[in-house]
């Protein structure tokens, strides 16, 4: 695709890189000219705010990183003395914990946005999966991240976790033991966790240049679901106009984020994690995170060890399968009056079964996770399928700038 | 943009000036936790000074001791080391410090044991001003812990020190 | 705003389908404990501080009180810090050196005792928790985190408001109030183990405050719920002792970036002025 402008090296120096390594004009073709459709609405924005928030992650985790100790006899204490004699300690370590729901947050924003205006649909495929990567890892990266503080929490969501493998027929156990370097969760599990924790986001900082090589490659999408025809009318340069927008975008996220340093700072968390892991004591109530409860849910609905945790990764693989599910010519669901409704209720279904994940498994909550659970599932495997057929889709704009005057 | 010409001119850089300064002071404001961290946390900061008994060390003896996660020397001088500390003309010292700046009692002699010169421990007794001797880089210190030879540039530290009895020393 | 009404309409459809399905359990809840009331604490809030005078009330309960069974793993020097109960460093030596420290080992080999320095942990009553359970029946836990480490479910929809920035909201004082509630709820005269609020109802700790225990030196009343409300704030603060200066940075940072903000949404609309977007 043709940018704005074309990058000039304007004095000698420029020139002589730009000869070896055309590091600068690559730049200026990916973030200065890269047109952007002039359409985007703020949803677009989360984007930027997911790239803020991995530096923001990365950065402070390795700060942490100087401080804690990875041994079961000396974590607990360590994160103490962060909290309470390093340097900014309580500030870094708020921003953090805090940073991991926000990244989770914007993630699932930016997960339904794609869901709703057909961004994994052709010929976005490739980008739509490397971003399913992204969330798997970042998973990962979270679960082992609250394994690190060792709290009760810590303790009993790795023991639980962990023991998810031991689902795995025949050879489960033996991952499990494998998985923990013992015949529990302890010292050798939480020392291999902190290295992997510490490896994982910039596996995720890799993945992510995919993703944003991808998506330079077919171009965003936008509200209407449209391609970029006539750079001039359609799009608008990458800087300044998308780095404005995705600058304000992030200034009001860094609100949001401050706000729950600050002064929430323990709301999003566990009370029980500020108690030192106990391996002879379980917790009332074992609550994992709030961005893990939907597919906690889903595991807790099925009363068989094996085809929980199979529903609960499928709940997650069958993200990656979207493109093909969705058997719709229309991509964005601006203009599909029935995949709106169905977008909703899955939405509202997620957001049921966080609820439901986070309250004890008995009685009408089990029954409830269970509904919410086949509703979970049958918007990817009935609803979207059969709506391609049979919906009646409203006419699509034939360029961005069509649909930019329709508004006006 | 070919628009500019429309917009008043200096509305415009103002706003684009204040917006920049603005994001300018942010990341200096973020980026100062992220320095300041690495300074000595309030545990290291209140690391507590160390009282030593030195009533038991003979004369003629160095003993080490740790404080702070550093060796301190003291030692017991002889009248012969007392001597030859203090018969040296101080103009002469790469350092120049009299012995009675160095010490509280003349037969106690208190230092750090880190070699100023890039900071590792001398050997006691040796070298040819009987006082200490760098392994590293050869630097040679006197009964006062004065730089006498070498590449060291400036004598051994005396640590904040004060007597609680004639036999009792609290150091830092 | 066509999204939120369709939205809304699904989220109501599962909110009724959460609701229908809870009946039974809310009808067995309400056997168990009830929720603690809210208290007015100082510390609450944008804008809240710590009562000096209160925290040192607070820590002369514990030292007097719940000192002979609970360790409290923080140094002593956390007393002189700013935002604390304003303790004075010569105050915080003096009180460091009544307690006895294990130390060593010293140039003979030997461990040995000494008096308190402040930047000493303030030392636990027993060696370890088995020794507790050993004396006590059970092991009572560490106080440096209990303003933090316990709470109670505030329950649908309460937990929905509770970090919301409107007034009478931004709640994180669930731990002194339960705190405080346990404090006061030894209701069964002759069972001394009897808790309203304690899960269950069963306490290992007997009740441990009675009128005019522990004589105070500023006037404040010699009642069990006044020696109950400072030493739950104490405990929130020795949980949090950095929450003064964390909400003073924070109201700055919040300035900071509302400021940048508009600034940004100004600059922003400048920027797009002649695009039709």
């Amino acid at each position: 695709m043709h940018g704005h402008s074309t990058f000039e090296p304007k004095n000698g120096f420029v020139k002589w890189l730009e000869a070896r390594l055309p590091i600068l004009s690559f730049s200026h073709e990916s973030f200065v000219a890269y047109p952007t459709p002039k359409n985007l609405n703020y949803w677009w924005t989360f984007g930027a705010i997911l790239s803020f928030m991995l530096v923001a992650q990365i950065i402070t985790g390795v700060v942490l990183a100087m401080h804690y100790t990875p041994e079961s006899t000396m974590a607990f204490d360590s994160v103490e003395k962060i909290m309470r004699d390093v340097n900014w300690g309580w500030m870094l370590r708020y921003a953090h914990s805090n940073g991991a729901s926000m990244f989770f947050f914007a993630v699932y924003i930016h997960m339904f946005r794609g869901i709703y205006y057909g961004s994994y649909k052709a010929p976005r495929e490739v980008l739509w999966i490397l971003g399913v990567i992204i969330f798997l890892l970042m998973m990962a990266t979270g679960f082992m991240g609250y394994v690190l503080p060792w709290g009760q929490m810590s303790f009993w969501g790795a023991t639980v976790i962990t023991n998810l493998f031991s689902a795995i027929p025949f050879v489960g156990d033996q991952i499990t033991v494998w998985l923990w370097g013992g015949y529990s969760v302890g010292n050798p599990t939480l020392n291999r966790f902190f290295s992997l924790h510490y490896l994982l986001p910039f596996v995720i900082a890799a993945v992510v240049g995919l993703h944003v090589w991808a998506l330079h490659v077919v171009g965003q999408n936008n509200p209407d679901g449209v391609d970029i025809k006539d750079v001039k009318k359609d799009s608008v340069p990458f800087t300044p106009h998308a780095t404005m927008k995705d600058s304000l975008g992030i200034a009001v996220f860094l609100l949001l984020y401050a706000w729950f340093i600050f002064f929430v700072p323990n709301y999003l968390g566990d009370a029980d994690n500020y108690i030192p892991a106990n391996p002879m004591k379980t917790p009332p109530h074992i609550v994992p995170e709030w961005y893990f409860l939907p597919f906690y849910a889903i595991l807790r609905s099925i009363p068989n060890k094996l085809a929980g945790v199979v529903a609960m990764f499928a709940a997650i693989a069958l993200l990656a399968f979207l493109p093909w599910l969705d058997t719709s010519k229309v991509r964005s669901g601006k203009y599909r009056p029935l995949f709106k409704i169905f977008f909703w209720i899955f939405a509202a279904t997620a957001i049921g079964l966080g609820y439901l994940g986070a309250m004890p498994p008995e009685g009408g909550y089990v029954l409830a996770a269970r509904l919410l659970s086949v509703s979970y599932f049958a918007f990817f495997l009935v609803i979207l399928p059969v709506l391609g057929l049979v919906e009646k889709t409203k006419p699509v704009p034939a360029t961005i700038a069509d649909a930019v005057l329709a508004k006006h | 943009m070919a628009s500019a010409s429309t917009v008043e001119p200096t509305r415009r850089d103002f706003l684009f000036i204040a917006t920049g300064a603005m994001a300018a002071v942010g990341a200096a404001a973020v980026v100062w936790p992220l320095i300041n961290q690495m300074s000595p946390d309030a545990s290291t900061l209140a690391m507590a000074s160390t009282e030593v008994d030195i009533g038991s060390i003979p004369v003629g003896q160095i003993v080490t001791i740790k404080w702070r996660g550093k060796p301190v020397f003291i030692s017991h001088r002889s009248p012969k080391e007392i001597e030859e500390a203090q018969n040296v003309d101080v103009a002469t010292l790469r350092d120049p410090q009299p012995d009675s700046a160095r010490v509280k009692k003349p037969e106690w002699l208190i230092v750090i044991g880190v070699c100023t010169h890039l900071g590792c421990i001398p050997l006691g007794h040796q070298g040819d001003y009987n006082g200490w001797f760098c392994p590293c880089h050869g630097s040679v210190y006197d009964t006062s812990g004065r730089i006498r030879k070498g590449p060291a540039p400036l004598n051994l530290a005396v640590p904040e020190y004060s007597f609680l009895t004639d036999t009792k020393v609290k150091i830092g | 705003m066509a999204f939120m009404k369709k939205f809304g309409l699904a989220a109501a459809a599962v909110i009724g389908l959460v609701a229908l399905s809870t009946p039974s359990l809310r009808a067995a809840e309400g056997a168990e404990e009830p929720q603690p009331t809210r208290q007015n604490w100082t510390f609450a809030g944008v804008f809240g501080t710590f009562d000096k005078a209160q925290l040192k009330r607070g820590f002369q309960v514990y030292k007097e009180v719940c000192s002979s069974c609970h360790a409290l793993h923080i140094p002593m020097r956390t007393l002189a810090q700013p935002g604390g109960p304003g303790f004075t460093e010569d105050e915080v030596k003096a009180l460091a050196a009544t307690y006895t420290v294990h130390d060593g080992p010293n140039m003979q080999g030997e461990m040995f005792d000494r008096p308190g320095r402040p930047a000493d942990y303030f030392p636990a009553p027993f060696a370890n928790p088995e020794a507790a359970a050993a004396a006590l029946g059970a092991a009572p836990p560490d106080m440096s985190l209990l303003g933090k480490s316990i709470k109670y479910e505030r329950g649908f929809p309460k937990f929905l408001w509770d970090p919301l920035p409107l007034p009478g909201a931004v709640y994180q004082e669930v731990g002194p109030d339960l705190i405080y509630a346990i404090l006061n709820g030894y209701t069964h005269d002759d069972d001394p183990n009897w808790n309203l609020y304690f899960p269950g109802h069963k306490i290992a700790m007997p009740k441990p405050l009675t009128d005019g225990q522990v004589q105070y030196k500023d006037g404040a009343p010699a009642t069990v719920q006044q020696y109950a409300k400072d030493v739950s704030a104490f405990l929130f603060w020795a949980s949090e002792p950095n929450m003064e200066y964390r909400k003073l940075i924070g109201r700055r940072v919040l300035v900071f970036l509302l400021v940048f903000a508009v600034l940004l949404y100004f600059t922003k609309k400048r920027i797009w002025a002649d695009v039709a977007h």
